[in-house]
């Protein structure tokens, strides 16, 4: 299939990348502290060229699997997963990593499967959707702004609900010694995290093998060997297994009488390699992750800061800081929480309060859109993905329909309260906490797993009850 | 725009699916081929990516053949035989 590209496409792309260099260059000539916004930027420039050119999609990974028996994007992200962690395993040693692992208990799986669910009506994950806003689908913005507003709203959500926190953890947050400004006992949000969520332990597969996870050994042995590449095999062995041994076990056997194990390895081996373009771009994710951590702790070093929020304070912006006087500065890829800031930042404008919650008043922050790094970063994404598809021809603006408006603001709902819960989502609960070695990403992956397979159940109940409208007409029966 | 499936001539139909996202665009092809015969060919029409790769996948993993490929302006046409 031949591409030819409009000469407009390649304009508009150039349109794009100037903007961005301009960004830079002009920012970088006011002062040098925006050197930290901008590895931001072209970290996410270069994750939304890989996500559109192997239309990397965590969505579709399992669903398709489950839906279309389609193994690609698992592999994908595998691929990927290991390879992260090959970069992360190395950050680690050197102790130049970003990462902090998450508290890890059963809400991080329940909070998996609302996601899960979530994405599959969506038809996109978190960075899938931001991805495909690139691309001009007005679906996938959509379910930005409902996983934005469902989380910002989530997060401050007192009163009534209230009365549905569990005494204990009523308790617990209480005697944490948070500032009166965050008023901690009103809040769901705000009592589930300082109440329950914080008294969870924090793992690490290299810490619970009895190794240091900035040692060589910790790093390789513990986090990438036995918490990342054994578990990611593990799950490719047995996608292999339920989904594609036995139609490659069928092509075998017609050119001879049996199967052999060899056979199945190149079975295997064939698994992974049937879609390059998925394959290449979990490859450059993988190292792209792994650096933009590098590259932050060591920007971090060099101004001597340990959030960007002390950036912002030096160069003149206090406004939004958190009580702690820090903003959301992952310094890893993320998704979700720069988008509840979002719609966060503009309902503090309007005048109600969003700083009065742990979520945002004493973890992230609410800083102008303009000055958050995380969001320079996924601006940068949709900039990213919009010039791969421009230059592959396949941008192209797509209104929503009224049936999938339904399905991306009920998706993304999902999405949005699976974040807050599990304090991350596809990326930032599953990927960066995998390929870390945090088991907390595991369990979130395997809620995601159950809640895909839930979305599809009711996906295909629906296509089906569709299908079979347009079937009859034409006597074909379902 | 809602999804069409029609039948155009003697063993030929045609899905159009325009306008939807994942995992619309997939889910239909899957279930429009399943109820197909031997041979019969279905233009499948639509503008999602995403979806190429996995429909590509999916009928490899089949044994249905994708006879045509067509892209313009971010709108995809194929031609699926299923055997």
């Amino acid at each position: 299939m031949e591409i030819v590209v409009p000469k407009k496409n390649k304009i508009w792309a150039f349109v794009i990348v100037g903007f961005f260099v301009l960004i830079s260059i002009a920012t970088y000539a006011e002062h040098e502290y925006y050197v930290y916004l901008q590895a931001y930027l072209w970290f996410g420039f270069i994750y939304g060229m890989c996500l559109q050119y192997g239309r990397f999609c965590f969505a579709s990974a399992f669903r398709d699997l489950f839906a279309v028996g389609v193994p690609r994007m698992v592999v994908g992200i595998m691929i990927a997963t290991i390879l992260f962690g090959f970069t992360s395993a190395f950050v680690n040693a050197t102790g130049w990593s970003t990462f902090h692992p998450a508290p890890t208990g059963i809400h991080v799986v329940i909070a998996g499967t609302i996601f899960g669910v979530g994405m599959v009506f969506a038809g996109g994950c978190a960075s899938g959707s931001l991805y495909k806003t690139g691309e001009g689908n007005g679906v996938a913005l959509l379910v930005v702004l409902s996983i934005s507003l469902t989380q910002s709203t989530f997060v401050d959500i007192g009163g009534w609900f209230n009365k549905l926190v569990p005494a204990s953890w009523a308790a617990s947050a209480a005697s944490k010694g948070l500032p009166d400004v965050i008023n901690v006992s009103d809040g769901w949000i705000d009592q589930y995290l300082a109440g329950y969520v914080w008294n969870q332990p924090v793992l690490r597969f290299a810490e619970m093998l009895g190794m240091k996870t900035d040692s060589v050994s910790g790093a390789f042995l513990g986090n990438l060997v036995v918490g990342v590449t054994i578990p990611a095999l593990l799950i490719l062995i047995w996608v292999y297994f339920f989904w594609v041994r036995k139609n490659y076990a069928k092509r075998v056997l017609k050119e001879r009488n049996s199967v052999s194990i060899k056979d199945h390895i190149a079975g295997f081996w064939g698994m992974i390699t049937s879609s390059k373009r998925t394959a290449l771009a979990g490859l450059f994710l993988g190292v792209a992750c792994g650096l933009q951590m590098f590259v932050i702790e060591g920007l971090r070093m060099k101004f001597g800061v340990k959030n960007a929020g002390t950036l912002l304070h030096r160069l003149g912006f206090d406004y939004g800081l958190s009580a702690k006087g820090t903003v959301f500065d992952p310094g890893y890829w993320y998704v979700t929480t720069q988008e509840a800031q979002w719609v966060g930042w503009v309902f503090q404008k309007l005048g109600w309060n969003h700083m009065d919650n742990i979520f945002f008043g004493w973890v992230n922050g609410l800083p102008n859109p303009a000055f958050n790094p995380a969001d320079w970063m996924s601006v940068a994404l949709i900039g990213g993905a919009a010039v791969m598809a421009l230059l592959s021809n396949e941008f192209k603006f797509k209104r929503p329909t009224m049936e999938l408006a339904v399905w991306a603001i009920a998706g993304g709902f999902f999405m949005g309260i699976g974040s807050r819960l599990a304090l991350g989502c596809n990326i930032g609960g599953f990927f960066v906490r995998a390929a870390n070695g945090d088991p907390a990403g595991w369990l979130f992956g395997l809620g995601m797993i159950g809640g895909a397979f839930i979305g599809v159940k009711f996906f295909n109940w629906w296509t089906e009850r569709k299908m079979a409208k347009e079937m009859a007409v034409l006597d074909l029966e379902l | 725009m809602a999804m069409k499936f029609e039948k155009k001539g003697e063993g030929e139909y045609m899905l159009d699916v325009t306008g939807y996202v994942c995992p619309h665009p997939q889910i239909y092809t899957k279930k429009a081929l399943e109820k197909l015969g031997e041979g019969d060919i279905l233009e499948v029409l639509f503008d999602n990516p995403s979806s190429s790769e996995s429909i590509s996948a999916m009928c490899d993993n089949n044994g249905n053949e994708i006879i045509e490929k067509q892209m313009e302006g971010g709108k995809f046409s194929y031609k699926i035989q299923k055997h």
